[in-house]
């Protein structure tokens, strides 16, 4: 059933020392017509420089609006196994930990009923299976739902939640990553897996400002850890560093953006004036652990540029204890959500409301108080609200 | 045959099911870590414990032979115990250090690639490209390939200044963190769609189609139930398509991509920078775009040869200053480079202190 296709210009990207995707999709086709065909579409593609791919069609679950995204090929009749070729998002763990036996157990019912393609992972973190027909739809619901995995988030609801390693194994993270993430995930089932959402809205979770996993980029609620207290110093092994050729003065003291270390054969550190930027953590990682008491910062509306430009995320609350059950966090995720989803338009971020609607309304809404850490720098310009609240002061 | 009963609503099984038990003995107790080597690390816990990690390329796709085959070395060399980076690495998480020799000879017997750890290139976050998606202008994994199988060496071994992160999108949608990447290639349309009127009036929705438009550029056309577009306007975003298929932005000959730098996610040292335009446009060239490639190599080693240890690429263009990264570099320097939208005003020089 393989090998239907000859593919010049695809087999040039077999040469090189990278891993191929095209030897991936050959590997798949030996067993699937499907992946055959998506071979020969592909270098077609190559050949012509477009894609042939319809826009999604609504396909699903029973139960479900999302999950599943249709995908059907332009070129059917040159094409028949990818008419249909949706895409699965299945729910990754938090921090992509899997054993092989469950891997194998996703790989073998998807081999059944799919084209044998994945990607390990998609963008926003899910498992994803490439290419199946609508009607395998169910079975592969229920087969892996049978076996404890769901499907992700898709259309406009609550995203599939995504996080970096976390206290799995990293001495940086501030907070649990891969709990937040797994008890967020069970906390919004019903608002991932039922679109009605004004647009997506993505949750991410990092553990300290090194942000592994974007978050501060590319979600509507990034949540990152951060501490308040000393840097603790472990003056031992930070002459370790030195003795082992580290330019301590040049390396970190001169790179700490806010000048507030000096070194002199001991380290010191001005702890009113860090600003916990990770740096000299992340560089001395044997001689510095951050302070002992560890909670969130809370930053709202990254997002990619469609349509008018890009958006990092806002420091909304500066800081918050995030420990379990996280019911203080909840309530504020449901306090943000509950503002975007009766202020927005359709296809508004949460970013471009509090843009549209000024940030003093999203902040009210939420209870979070005007705090210096939310901004670079105070406006500029002299034309200001007052509302009548602030006659009261 | 009968399927087995379904579940809802029940989220993806907890994480702790698959920790290996040294990671769910020192969960949150870990002490330092170590990079050994490129593609090497040992993290070690408070309690003495050590976990070893060999992280491996992968191409994101991934057949289910190629993720058996990952499988059955976890089990040999790791209890069955792995995991994925968010750059879509492959993680082996080794328990027993006996077992890193074996495991580094038959990753190395069998070509995988080893790296992506330290002050290197980590895997390239990428799109679906002409694989799988409708909106794609280019392919993401191919050029994900021919950048990676040049600049190999920096995944592997060499070191650079600091990490460089590298992402791919195959259209301005960014499913990947293209805005916040040190280099990143970003593919781009340069014409004004073509509007199939007939189709249009059958398929879409014509206030949607309007309102989709982020210049105005749309206009409705009641009369004949469609719409017009005013091409003075257009800056060719694709929003129209993505709502109304039969207005088609796709033009092969024309369309290409542009090459971004400059940004970063993390907090250390200076804010997370977006990534800000270098080269405005090089035609689609599958399958191998080398135009594209060696303009990658071309900011990677200028970069390396000027940055200080530790400045990441837009660090250390900050601190050279644009007008120098364009000497430095040889990129010629056009009016696509100067922002005509939303946020054009804070680009603007507003200091008589620059350099030439």
């Amino acid at each position: 059933m393989s090998g239907k296709y000859k593919t010049p210009l695809l087999d040039e990207l077999e040469k090189g020392p990278w891993p191929s995707f095209v030897t991936e999709i050959k590997k798949a086709a030996k067993k699937s017509p499907m992946a055959d065909d998506e071979l020969g579409q592909l270098e077609k593609s190559y050949r012509t420089k477009r894609g042939y791919w319809k826009h999604g069609g609504i396909v699903g679950v029973l139960g479900y609006g999302g999950g599943v995204i249709g995908r059907y090929s332009s070129l059917p009749e040159e094409f028949p196994g990818i008419a249909h070729f949706h895409t699965v998002r299945i729910n990754q763990t938090s921090g992509f930990f899997y054993t092989a036996e469950a891997l194998k157990m996703i790989c073998d019912i998807w081999d059944k009923y799919g084209s044998g393609l994945t990607n390990m992972h998609g963008s926003t973190g899910d498992l994803v299976l490439l290419g199946t027909t609508t009607e395998n739809l169910e079975a592969i619901f229920a087969e892996y739902s049978s076996r404890g995995w769901d499907l992700g988030g898709s259309g406009s609801a609550m995203r599939t939640p995504s996080c970096c390693v976390g206290p799995g194994r990293c001495e940086w993270s501030n907070i649990d990553t891969l709990d937040i993430t797994y008890t967020l995930t069970q906390e919004f089932q019903d608002e991932l897996h039922r679109p009605a959402f004004p647009y997506k809205f993505k949750i991410k979770t990092a553990g300290c400002a090194v942000d592994c996993v974007a978050a501060i980029a590319r979600a509507d609620l990034s949540i990152i850890g951060t501490w308040k207290g000393n840097i603790q110093i472990d003056q031992a092994e930070v002459k370790k560093y030195a003795d082992a050729g580290m330019n301590i003065q040049a390396e970190i003291v001169e790179m700490c953006p806010t000048n507030c270390m000096s070194y002199n054969g001991t380290l010191k550190i001005n702890d009113a004036e860090c600003s916990r930027c990770m740096h000299c953590i992340a560089k001395m990682t044997k001689a510095l652990r951050s302070g002992k008491e560890k909670g969130a910062t809370l930053l709202v509306g990254s997002k990619a540029p469609i349509v008018v430009g890009s958006l990092l995320s806002w420091v909304i609350v500066p800081f918050i204890k995030v420990d379990a059950p996280y019911t203080e966090l909840k309530d504020m995720i449901r306090k943000m959500i509950g503002w975007w989803d009766d202020t927005a338009k359709p296809r508004e971020r949460i970013g471009e409301v509090i843009e549209a609607e000024g940030m003093r309304s999203f902040l009210e809404a939420i209870g979070v108080p005007a705090q210096p850490q939310q901004v670079k720098e105070p406006r500029k310009d002299p034309f200001f609200f007052w509302e009548e609240s602030d006659f009261q002061k | 045959m009968a399927l087995p009963k379904r579940q809802t609503d029940i989220g993806p099984p907890k994480y702790d099911q698959f920790i290996p038990p040294v990671i769910k003995k020192n969960y949150g107790k870990w002490k330092y870590h170590e990079v050994l080597t490129g593609g090497t690390m040992v993290h070690v816990a408070e309690s003495g414990d050590t976990l070893h990690t060999v992280r491996v390329a992968s191409p994101r796709i991934l057949s289910t032979e190629t993720i058996r085959d990952i499988c059955d070395m976890a089990e040999r060399y790791c209890e069955g115990y792995l995991r994925f980076t968010t750059r879509n690495n492959v993680e082996f998480l080794v328990s027993d250090k006996s077992k890193m020799e074996p495991l580094l000879k038959e990753l190395k017997e069998k070509k995988y690639s080893v790296g992506g750890i330290g002050p290197r290139i980590s895997n390239i976050v990428h799109t679906q490209g002409w694989v799988h998606c409708h909106s794609a202008c280019t392919d993401a994994s191919g050029m994900v390939k021919a950048i990676m199988d040049d600049v190999y060496d920096y995944f592997t071994t060499k070191e650079l200044p600091n990490k460089v992160r590298l992402a791919v999108a195959c259209c301005v949608n960014m499913c990947g963190a293209v805005h916040c990447s040190d280099i990143a290639v970003v593919a781009v349309h340069r014409k004004v769609p073509t509007i199939n009127h007939e189709l249009v009036t059958k398929v879409c929705e014509i206030p949607t189609t309007v309102a989709s438009c982020p210049t105005s550029a749309i206009r409705p056309n009641p009369k004949e139930k469609t719409v017009t577009i005013n091409e003075e306007k257009c800056m060719y975003c694709g929003n129209c398509f993505t709502v109304c298929p039969p207005i088609d932005i796709h033009k092969p000959d024309e369309d290409g991509v542009a090459i971004v730098v400059g940004g970063k996610i993390g907090s250390l040292r200076t804010s997370p920078k977006f990534s800000k335009l270098a080269i405005p446009f090089f035609y689609n060239e599958p399958p191998r775009w080398p135009k594209v490639v060696a303009a990658v190599r071309n900011i990677l080693e200028t970069y390396a040869k000027n940055a200080k240890k530790h400045e990441r690429v837009g660090e250390w263009i900050e601190r050279i200053g644009w007008e120098s990264f364009f000497k430095l570099t040889g990129i010629e320097f056009t009016f696509q480079h100067i922002d005509d939208f939303t946020f054009a005003r804070d680009t603007f020089r507003t200091s008589a202190a620059f350099k030439y």
